[in-house]
């Protein structure tokens, strides 16, 4: 069982989310291409996963009994990288390689190419069908680990993420919990304009899923939801975060702009100004 | 006449030559894996009985899981499977799996590296009264260009079974394709079976003409080798079993030997067998060559037999293709 968290802790994980959003944006302006919003909104939730909730060996990635982590819409893999890096999985100085030739920091992640990536993705809907498989997998060997699934808004545009939830729905599986990114935000504009998802909470429920929902910033409220998903036996959890896209940096903030594009090098210089000066107002944002 | 150290059915040129569709093979080879190795897990589209998983459904219900009409995610679910240890076998009809779920198996499975066994069911006309919706007749073009998957046709439900198993034992991804209508049981138990080989089936005296065949048109080949032989001209029938990787070496030497070629196949031969002879032909050992196939066409609902006969694809248009290529003149 996750333990609930505890102020020092609390505080431990808010100084590694300020230092892996630093990461993120030097990653992408160093690529000179990629996402910026996504990456800085599930940051916190990223943080809380790797540093408090998960099980799992950075040194020993293919070890059976971890907990997995599912990335379902791979285009925000900086923050997924950025976070194996600062968790040990691989050295930090490789992250300046992000979508570079030769690199193994592609620019969607690519399983097996560098460690602790479970899936390769990119292809949106894919990630909660894979999580399907994954814990049917564990329920067939007798494990006890959990599947993490990450999934933005937008992608509950795809079929496929419809038949998937039904199919988890169906064979009860318990030991997968999905987040949603619920950022209304997706390429073209925000999502009620481009494809409306609301209410993403009757949606679930009628597909039969124990539904939470929390402010995607709130580490503490997060892994609360975490183990209530756990301690539920009847249904899957979902858990809808409610994110800003760029948080932590002004000028990206609820801005759909920001969705698929990287700072140049002024703007990133802006960026990580005001991620080292803000550094106490995010740390104390929900004291 | 047909090849004697390959072991073949002795009676397929007769009127009561066994038959059963190369589809009964998937389901044998499917619960053969399933008895010998707990990890293989089977996967199927709310066509699990056409689709041959019966006997393994019955046998593993724990290890058999109906993902309803959904085959994008069922191609993924098994993808997660396979990461986890697991030998996931999905089957559906080949129309919307891999047709649908193309992009799902690309992605999760054959890029992502997972071992799964992707079976595509009624392809071909030979789907019959269904209609070109059901008559898969483009899956060879869509797959086979995915980097490192491999892709069996068997001639028969017996080297359906050998086929499913080979593809069971081998790690990686696979596509293998299967057809509803009950066909001639060409081989038996004691004819090789190897991924990656090409069979001669069929030799006459003083070959003039090479027929690459693949799938149950290997039993139309034959016929057509059969009856070429009575008006004088003799040829080879090789079994193209395994499209990718193709058996280069077998088939530029039995091009080369005879100097002209003629593929078959129920398939488009455009990215189809067709396509796969004359690329690989052409580069090492051009030939001239002639197809027998869909030609950038939808056929139509009818029977088998009726099908074959209006778009061109049974003994007789083989025959002619044969004809064709002996009397063309482009040294």
């Amino acid at each position: 069982m996750v333990e609930t968290l505890h102020d020092d802790k609390l505080k431990e994980l808010e100084e590694k989310a300020y230092a892996i959003r630093q990461e993120i944006i030097s990653m992408l302006v160093e690529a000179g291409s990629g996402h910026s919003a996504g990456p800085l909104g599930m940051t916190d939730i990223f943080t809380a996963l790797y540093f408090h909730v998960m099980r799992h060996d950075p040194k020993n990635p293919s070890w059976e009994e971890r907990d997995r982590l599912v990335l379902s819409n791979g285009h925000i893999c900086p923050v997924l990288y950025a976070t194996l890096a600062e968790a040990g999985y691989f050295p930090k100085s490789e992250l300046k390689t992000l979508r570079k030739i030769n690199s193994r920091l592609s620019g969607h992640p690519h399983r097996g190419l560098l460690p602790g990536i479970e899936n390769s993705s990119g292809p949106l809907g894919e990630g909660i069908s894979q999580s399907c498989g994954m814990a049917l997998a564990a329920r067939l060997d007798a494990r006890k680990h959990r599947i993490y699934c990450l999934t933005s808004d937008g992608e509950h545009e795809e079929g496929q993420t419809w038949e998937a939830v039904m199919f988890a729905a169906k064979y009860n599986l318990t030991n997968i919990t999905v987040v949603v990114d619920r950022n209304n935000i997706q390429i073209d504009g925000p999502t009620e304009e481009i494809m409306p998802l609301e209410s993403m909470r009757y949606k679930y429920e009628a597909f039969n899923w124990n539904v939470l929902e929390i402010d995607g910033h709130n580490m503490s409220a997060f892994v609360d939801a975490v183990r209530h998903a756990e301690a539920v036996s009847e249904r899957p959890t979902v858990i809808i975060a409610n994110t800003i896209p760029g948080k932590g940096v002004s000028f990206m903030e609820g801005d759909y702009k920001w969705h698929g594009v990287p700072p140049d090098r002024e703007q990133a210089k802006k960026a990580l100004h005001e991620l080292r000066t803000l550094q106490g107002k995010i740390v104390g944002e929900h004291e | 006449m047909l090849n004697k150290d390959l072991h073949l059915n002795t009676k397929v040129f007769d009127e009561e030559v066994e038959k059963q569709p190369t589809r009964q093979g998937y389901g044998d080879g499917l619960l053969i894996l399933g008895e010998e190795n707990p990890n293989v897990v089977a996967l199927s589209a709310d066509v699990a009985e056409s689709t041959k998983n019966g006997p393994f459904m019955e046998k593993f219900p724990d290890r058999f899981f109906n993902c309803g009409v959904a085959e994008q995610n069922m191609a993924s679910v098994a993808a997660g499977l396979a990461v986890s240890g697991k030998i996931a076998f999905v089957a559906s009809y080949a129309t919307f799996s891999p047709g649908r779920n193309w992009e799902q198996i690309r992605t999760t499975i054959v890029y992502n590296r997972a071992n799964v066994k992707v079976a595509g069911h009624h392809t071909g006309v030979a789907t019959g009264p269904d209609g070109p919706t059901h008559q898969a007749t483009e899956d060879i073009a869509i797959v086979r260009s995915w980097p490192g998957i491999k892709i069996l046709v068997p001639c028969d439900s017996i080297e359906g079974k050998r086929a499913t198993i080979a593809a069971g034992h081998d790690e990686g991804p696979y596509y293998l394709r299967f057809t509803r209508e009950k066909t001639p049981v060409i081989t038996t138990e004691n004819t090789p079976f190897e991924v990656g080989a090409t069979y001669e089936y069929w030799r006459g005296k003083s070959p003039q003409v090479t027929i690459f065949a693949t799938g149950y048109m290997v039993f139309y080949a034959l016929l057509a080798a059969k009856n070429l032989e009575r008006s004088g001209v003799d040829v080879i029938v090789a079994n193209v079993a395994t499209l990718k990787p193709l058996d280069v070496k077998t088939v530029v030497k039995l091009a080369s030997e005879t100097g002209r070629v003629v593929t078959c196949e129920d398939h488009q031969v455009m990215g189809g067998l067709g396509g796969i002879i004359a690329e690989t032909l052409a580069q090492h050992h051009p030939t001239p060559i002639e197809t027998v196939g869909l030609r950038d066409e939808f056929a139509e609902a009818g029977s088998f037999g009726d099908i074959i006969k209006k778009y061109k694809m049974d003994e007789m248009a083989i025959l002619s293709a044969c004809e064709k290529v002996l009397s063309r003149n482009d040294e």
